[in-house]
């Protein structure tokens, strides 16, 4: 009766003894004091920036958003444009996170079919024609004309979407997609 | 003990039974596991002072029967009792099966299927069968068979239990004993658990089983397996289940083996497949759901000692509806305003991104002693891992990466020591620690919106109950914890500024890298909780229970670390690291009456708390991408107010009627505002026949009403780019009242035991009904599930 105690007593010795010990590895496990990897986001688009060039010189449209979707808003500044005119334009994009900023109008271009740029139009800005296209004759919005109207003021609204339907009607509804940048620039046309 | 006194009580009185009533019942007592008669055991009608005993063979015969239903109290000294409830109709013969119970007499309690976590809270049991009609879906969609339970769903699959109001981490979900510790922060985590691995589900609303936590301000789940006997036997359950509305299914299976020894030894395994849902009008494409779970445990149970090994995997892969995937405010204004998905595409099993994907391990071991004159000392380790991917729909090389890679290890330890030798007396003390690590990997090129953390906890606990005489009973408990979160997160330069927090934590900057900076936020909280309450049983027949519950709850990292985009949400989360414990007072009572005639419930309940942590959509932020919606976490006092209604009715022995109600009124009380995400009202009332001599065969048809939420917060203004002018988002607006239809029937069959297969035939939605739900996130995309028929073949063995 008393080795069946004893036995018992010891039973219970090492269970308390096997949860002690894992305990312990348990707590040193704990003390890592890795710094964790900081995460540069890779995909992100900072900056976009339109070039508009016609016979007298050039024009340029820019939002920048070095925070992404930080707090701050995006800086967006538009340079004058002259009425009744035809501009060529061009759009480039970067992520100024890194160092060197990235050229992602590469990307842009070499996915062209999975990419379109969509241009709305307000007051002083008439047109836009495609000038580029995929490798399936659909347009892609890199390269464009753009022709103004009378002096006034008006708004373009740049739209980059991936992965849109294509082709469509030109219109972001029946495109589809997700959007990568929407971008309103209010323009003086004088 | 309790049971001798039962037994005695019921040999004590003498009277005599005499009625006009000429039908004769005729029973046989088997063993459930080897059919073997059972002897000596005492039958009692419920409600009458009538007993029998079963002879040698097992049977025993009850004269004198009015015809109806009755109610049996079967008590067996190797097993536990068992009520049974027989619709008497002339001459009925009747095979009743006892299952010896595992644990010793004093253990067994003279009890039914009556929670017994507290002994004042407002507690509720899922039945098997209500388990076994949900086998297909979630947990959150089984317990919203229990009054004042409802859901936060994100689409059809992934389900949150929402109860009395409140939800996430404020839900404790108890896994075999074992806290689950699952990243219950997001409003599109689900828990991970298999509604098909423990048979055994109660409910506890509010923080009243302070044993397993303090800070369950919404309530606790306990999920238990169904108790093992301790006799010589092996058998095993599988259930198949094939659903219309995502053509799939799932099949789950079960062996258990006992000895007579006390050793066990249980498995069961589960699989679920469906492809997309289907709303009544359109596909709803990419809402796919792959599923996999296995348990295993191993164990000793005698009366001096036990012990138990359990492991349980469950990983699930669920498809994110394709059309909730937006860009920016102006797509969500326009999901908003269309009636219509975005993306309609062909059914397809195929779960393509937007998904998730969570993998969760439990381990476990415990061991419990007796102490003769003292107690029962319980002490348990276990072990979890959850890890979690969510991918998201990337371009490039990216494309298959995941946008959010967590793993959140977990190991607690647990002990406490139950002082039960004195008759109507039980004390327990008890003490926690764990400690938890999560990794967020950097390598999906995405930033954390949850960060690197170290988490310790500790806790004591002593809580106790004490039967002041046959009516009354007190229950009391206090509980301190000790939490520690010790994060590493990375801040945006231009969002720490923002936040304020370089004034306020200046000092926890580790590293300054230009346009990030790495901070070491450490917070301790020290929170207390405690109850306070009593049962009173008026006549044997109604239950009268109040319950004063205090809890204190840590904020999670979600709450405090949050900032960033949520790319699957599309909307800019933000946590602030000054937020504290919020702290709950919460007043509740519950009257019941259960006979075999009828019975009700009616259970108010008045919950304050100080400090209210929400999340609620506060302004937009202006990207390149356009404008996102801003929620933001805050803290403020609130108010929440309800009450939870049932009622049944056996209009004859065969047909019974069930009735539900539950409301729940939230205001935040700083701004005299009401409050978000509070379940609107909701009435369910079903009817059902029963056949005991048509092979059990029941039919019931069920009616849910759910109201329109009338009271939420004021919607937003935004501007929208696109439109180029201010407008309202309307994301706060709940959508309309909603009915559905449900219609349940099964019949059993006997192939080579009684009863051994069961098959089932269930429709929901049946009228295919377009609804949308307040409490469903992905309301503002499309309706939600169509019609749903549901085969099951339930085989046990």
């Amino acid at each position: 009766m008393k080795t069946s105690t004893t036995m018992k007593r010891n039973k219970t010795l090492k269970t308390v003894l096997a949860l002690s010990l894992m305990a312990t590895v348990m707590t040193s496990c704990s003390s890592d004091d890795d710094t964790p990897e900081v995460v540069n986001e890779e995909e992100i688009i900072t900056t976009m920036t339109v070039t508009l060039t016609n016979a007298d010189g050039t024009a340029t449209l820019q939002s920048q958003d070095l925070d992404g979707d930080g707090p701050d808003a995006p800086v967006v500044t538009a340079d004058n444009l002259t009425a009744n005119t035809t501009y060529t334009g061009s759009i480039v994009l970067l992520n100024e996170t890194e160092t060197p900023a990235e050229d992602i109008t590469e990307e842009v271009e070499e996915e062209a079919d999975e990419h379109q740029f969509f241009f709305g139009l307000t007051g002083s800005l008439s047109e836009v024609t495609y000038s580029d296209e995929d490798g399936d004759g659909n347009p892609v919005g890199i390269e464009f004309e753009l022709t103004t109207g009378d002096a006034g003021t008006g708004t373009i609204t740049i739209t980059l979407r991936h992965e849109p339907t294509k082709p469509n009607n030109g219109t972001l509804a029946d495109a589809g997609g997700e959007t990568d940048i929407a971008q309103t620039f209010t323009v003086t046309v004088e | 003990m309790k049971y001798y006194l039962c037994v005695f009580a019921i040999f004590c009185s003498t009277l005599v039974y005499a009625q006009d009533c000429n039908s004769i019942l005729l029973g046989e007592i088997v063993d459930f596991h080897d059919n073997s008669p059972l002897s000596g055991a005492t039958i009692n009608i419920t409600g009458k002072d009538y007993t029998a005993t079963s002879k040698e063979n097992g049977k025993f015969s009850i004269k004198q029967l009015c015809d109806g239903v009755i109610e049996l109290e079967i008590s067996h000294p190797e097993c536990t009792t068992k009520f049974v409830t027989l619709t008497i109709n002339g001459d009925t013969y009747s095979e009743i099966r006892l299952e010896h119970h595992l644990e010793e007499l004093k253990e067994v309690k003279v009890v039914g299927d009556v929670p017994k976590n507290t002994n004042s809270g407002q507690e509720n049991i899922l039945s098997v069968k209500d388990i076994e009609q949900n086998s297909g879906k979630s947990l959150g969609d089984a317990l919203k068979k229990i009054a004042g339970v409802s859901t936060l769903n994100t689409g059809g699959n992934i389900v949150k239990p929402v109860i009395q109001g409140l939800n996430g981490s404020r839900i404790l979900i108890l896994n075999n004993n074992v806290r689950m510790q699952d990243m219950e922060w997001g409003e599109e985590h689900a828990p991970n658990v298999d509604v098909n691995a423990n048979q055994n589900i109660s409910i506890i609303k509010g923080a009243a089983a302070i044993e397993y936590g303090g800070d369950a301000i919404g309530g606790v789940i306990v999920l238990e397996p169904l108790p093992i006997v301790r006799t010589d036997s092996l058998f095993g359950k599988t259930q198949l289940n094939l659903a219309s509305n995502g053509r799939g299914g799932n099949i789950t299976s079960s062996l258990t083996k006992s000895y007579k020894s006390g050793l066990y030894i249980k498995g069961q395994g589960s699989y679920k497949r469906l492809g997309d849902l289907e709303a009544p009008d359109y596909m709803l494409s990419n809402t796919g759901i792959k599923e996999s779970g296995a348990s295993l445990s191993v164990g000793k149970r005698d009366f001096i000692q036990g012990w138990e090994g359990y492991y349980s995997y469950f990983n699930s892969e669920i498809g994110i509806l394709r059309a909730s995937h937006i860009g920016n405010v102006d797509d969500l204004i326009s999901a908003i305003n269309s009636d219509v998905p975005s993306v309609v595409n062909d059914f397809t099993y195929d779960i393509d991104q937007p998904y998730q994907e969570v993998t969760h391990h439990l381990g476990k071991l415990s061991y419990y002693r007796r102490f003769e004159g003292l107690g029962k000392w319980t002490t348990q380790y276990d072990f979890q891992q959850n890890r979690r991917f969510e991918y998201d729909v990337r371009v490039g090389d990216d494309a298959d990466k995941a946008s959010l890679d967590l793993k959140l290890t977990t190991h607690s330890i647990l002990t406490n020591i139950k002082f039960d030798a004195k008759q109507g007396l039980d004390f327990k003390v008890g003490a926690l620690g764990r400690y938890q690590s999560n990794f967020a990997n950097p390598d999906t090129g995405v930033r954390r919106l949850i960060p690197d953390y170290d988490k310790y906890d500790f806790g004591l606990f002593a809580l106790g109950s004490y039967e002041l005489n046959n009516d009354w009973t007190l229950d009391a408990g206090a509980r301190y914890d000790f939490s520690r979160i010790d994060a590493k997160k990375f801040y945006r330069t231009s969002r720490w500024e923002e936040r304020g927090y370089d004034v306020d934590f200046s000092d926890i900057i580790l590293e300054d890298l230009d346009t990030q900076l790495l901070t070491n936020p450490v917070f301790d909280y020290h929170n207390f909780s405690g109850t306070l309450g009593f049962h009173y049983e008026i006549n044997g027949k109604d239950h009268l229970r109040f319950n004063y519950a205090y809890a204190q709850r840590a904020p999670n990292p979600s709450e405090l670390f949050s900032d960033g985009l949520h790319h699957s949400a599309a909307r800019i989360e933000l946590g602030d690291l000054r937020i504290k414990s919020e702290t709950s007072s919460k007043f509740s009572a519950s009257l019941e009456r259960n006979t075999t005639k009828w019975g009700y419930t009616v259970a108010p309940f008045l919950n304050s708390i100080n400090d209210f942590i929400l999340v609620e959509p506060t302004g937009v932020e202006f990207t390149i991408r356009g404008a996102f919606p801003v929620w933001s976490y805050r803290q403020t006092d609130a108010v929440l107010l309800g009450v939870d209604a049932s009622l049944y009715n056996n209009w004859s022995s065969s047909i019974r009627t069930d009735h539900k109600f539950a409301w729940v009124r939230g205001t935040d009380t700083e701004t005299d505002t009401p409050l978000i995400h509070i379940p609107a009202a909701n009435f369910t009332n079903s009817i059902s026949y029963t056949n005991p001599r048509w092979n059990n065969f029941l039919i019931s048809l069920e009616s849910q009403y759910v109201f329109e939420q009338t009271r939420y917060p004021e919607n937003i203004e935004v501007y929208s780019p696109e439109q180029q002018e201010n407008v309202i988002l309307d994301i706060n607006t709940p959508p309309d009242a909603y009915h559905l239809l449900s219609l349940n029937t099964e019949a059993s069959f006997t192939l080579k035991n009684t009863n051994d297969l069961t098959i089932g035939l269930s429709a929901t939605n049946l009228l295919n009904t377009n609804y949308r739900d307040y409490l469903n996130r992905q309301r503002y995309f499309a309706d939600d599930l169509g019609r749903n028929i549901n085969l099951r073949l339930i085989f046990n063995y």
